[in-house]
């Protein structure tokens, strides 16, 4: 766009978009944004909610920092993007509280810390300090549906084997008090793994999560 | 004993890292080595036990609803507290900043030590992360978010460390390819997360 001869969808920007989904991944390859992550991952919906906030802020700051990316002196760029995302945060904040307050309740300081969420700083100081504002909304797009594809994936397996729900609906059937009462996999006397509610379960889905993809994708390998 | 109290519960129980996992993203860059996570585990320490109890005045004296009431009757019912994350990121920020001159003015061997981490602290989760939640716990006094503020930075102190001990040993074995690095470091977490959640429960 700013390019001028360009095309809107280039095979250049088209990789913007998907690379961060895979190859590229800002949770499994670049490690970012990892603090926020995990820890409303226990069920599903806040999960949706905390990915959808973030996709939000990562695409708007990308495009103001990238807008105005010539008129920030370099020494003071950080305040300047903190500022920016911060405002933004509070906004989204502001939102939630209005219309979605239970969510809010559920995340309490984690749509606080996407200030602080290392996806946003890092996208804006690698990328949309250095490319165009349509290309740093690619960008933004791209790495938020990143950090959604994991948040999602560690959610569903979180709330399905922890709690046998999906969005709180119940996927395994109903358990009741006794094995004779339930439905579904509990009539088979099958039990929630209560574990997987735990914090340390995130780390480890995480790292399994991880796994898989590496030895799908044999070139992530680190070396050493 | 109310602030030994809230020291250890915010070491162990309350680990920044093992119980929120906040401040993962520098948690996982900066452990590769034992030295470079002691110094950065040292400033984040330094800058949890200052912006704290900072930030603590500031929501007391101005953001809560209520706050402004010492200027006077007619401000009483002001309620700035939407203003509360850009108050402390801005606070975080130049505080890291104005930490960073005086340390190098009065300390160059520590400025030396911690010198590249400092800037980095300003967008660790770890320590947004500290002021929200001293935000929420309603703390009667300074002393006692200051203590906090100390108490987490220790832990995640104890954890990075313990982290960059583990990952200097595991250098040497034999990790499946897709595993290394990364992959194993999360496992690794989730296991000593598991052994510090044994600590739940203790009260003093």
């Amino acid at each position: 766009m700013a390019e001028g001869k360009e095309a809107l969808f280039s095979k250049q920007n088209k990789a913007l978009l998907s690379d961060p989904l895979n190859d590229n991944n800002p949770i499994s390859v670049q490690v970012l944004g990892i603090c926020s992550a995990l820890a409303i991952t226990v069920q599903l919906k806040p999960a949706v909610v905390m990915s959808l906030a973030v996709l939000f802020v990562v695409i708007a700051s990308n495009v103001v920092v990238s807008l105005i990316r010539n008129l920030i002196p370099g020494r003071i760029r950080i305040i300047v993007q903190l500022l920016i995302v911060a405002s933004l945060v509070i906004l989204v904040d502001q939102v939630l509280k209005a219309y979605a307050y239970d969510v809010s309740k559920e995340l309490s300081v984690f749509v606080g810390l996407i200030i602080t969420n290392c996806i946003v700083m890092g996208r804006l100081e690698a990328f949309a300090l250095a490319n165009g504002p349509w290309k740093s909304f690619l960008d933004g797009v791209g790495n938020g549906a990143g950090y959604a594809l994991i948040l999602v994936l560690v959610a569903v397996f979180r709330e399905l084997l922890g709690s046998g729900k999906l969005f709180g609906i119940e996927i395994l059937g109903h358990k009741a008090k006794t094995i004779a009462d339930s439905t579904g996999l509990y009539a088979l006397g099958y039990e929630n793994n209560g574990f997987m509610l735990l914090s340390p379960m995130a780390l480890i889905t995480v790292g399994i999560i991880i796994w898989v993809q590496r030895s799908k994708n044999r070139k992530l390998i680190e070396q050493h | 004993m109310e602030y030994i109290n809230i020291f250890v519960k915010s070491i162990f129980i309350d680990n920044m890292i093992f119980a929120y996992f906040l401040g993962m993203c520098s948690y996982l860059a900066v452990s590769k080595t034992v030295n470079t996570a002691v110094g950065l585990g040292a400033a984040v320490v330094f800058v949890l036990s200052i912006t704290v109890p900072v930030n603590f005045l500031i929501d007391t004296y101005l953001l809560r609803p209520g706050a402004l009431s010492w200027l006077g009757e007619e401000y009483a019912s002001i309620d700035l507290s939407f203003l509360s994350f850009i108050m402390f990121i801005a606070v975080i920020a130049s505080m890291v900043q104005l930490v960073e001159m005086i340390v190098e003015r009065f300390a160059p061997a520590l400025y030396g030590a911690l010198g590249i981490f400092l800037p980095l602290i300003a967008v660790n989760c770890a320590i947004l992360g500290g002021s929200l939640f001293m935000q929420q716990k309603d703390f009667a006094n300074v002393g006692e978010s200051a203590v906090y503020g100390l108490g987490s930075g220790i832990g995640w102190l104890l954890a990075i460390v313990a982290i960059a001990a583990i990952r200097e040993k595991i250098a040497y074995s034999h990790i499946p390819g897709p595993l290394k690095g990364l992959g194993i470091t999360f496992i690794i977490t989730g296991l000593m997360a598991i052994g510090f959640m044994s600590f739940s429960g203790i009260k003093l």
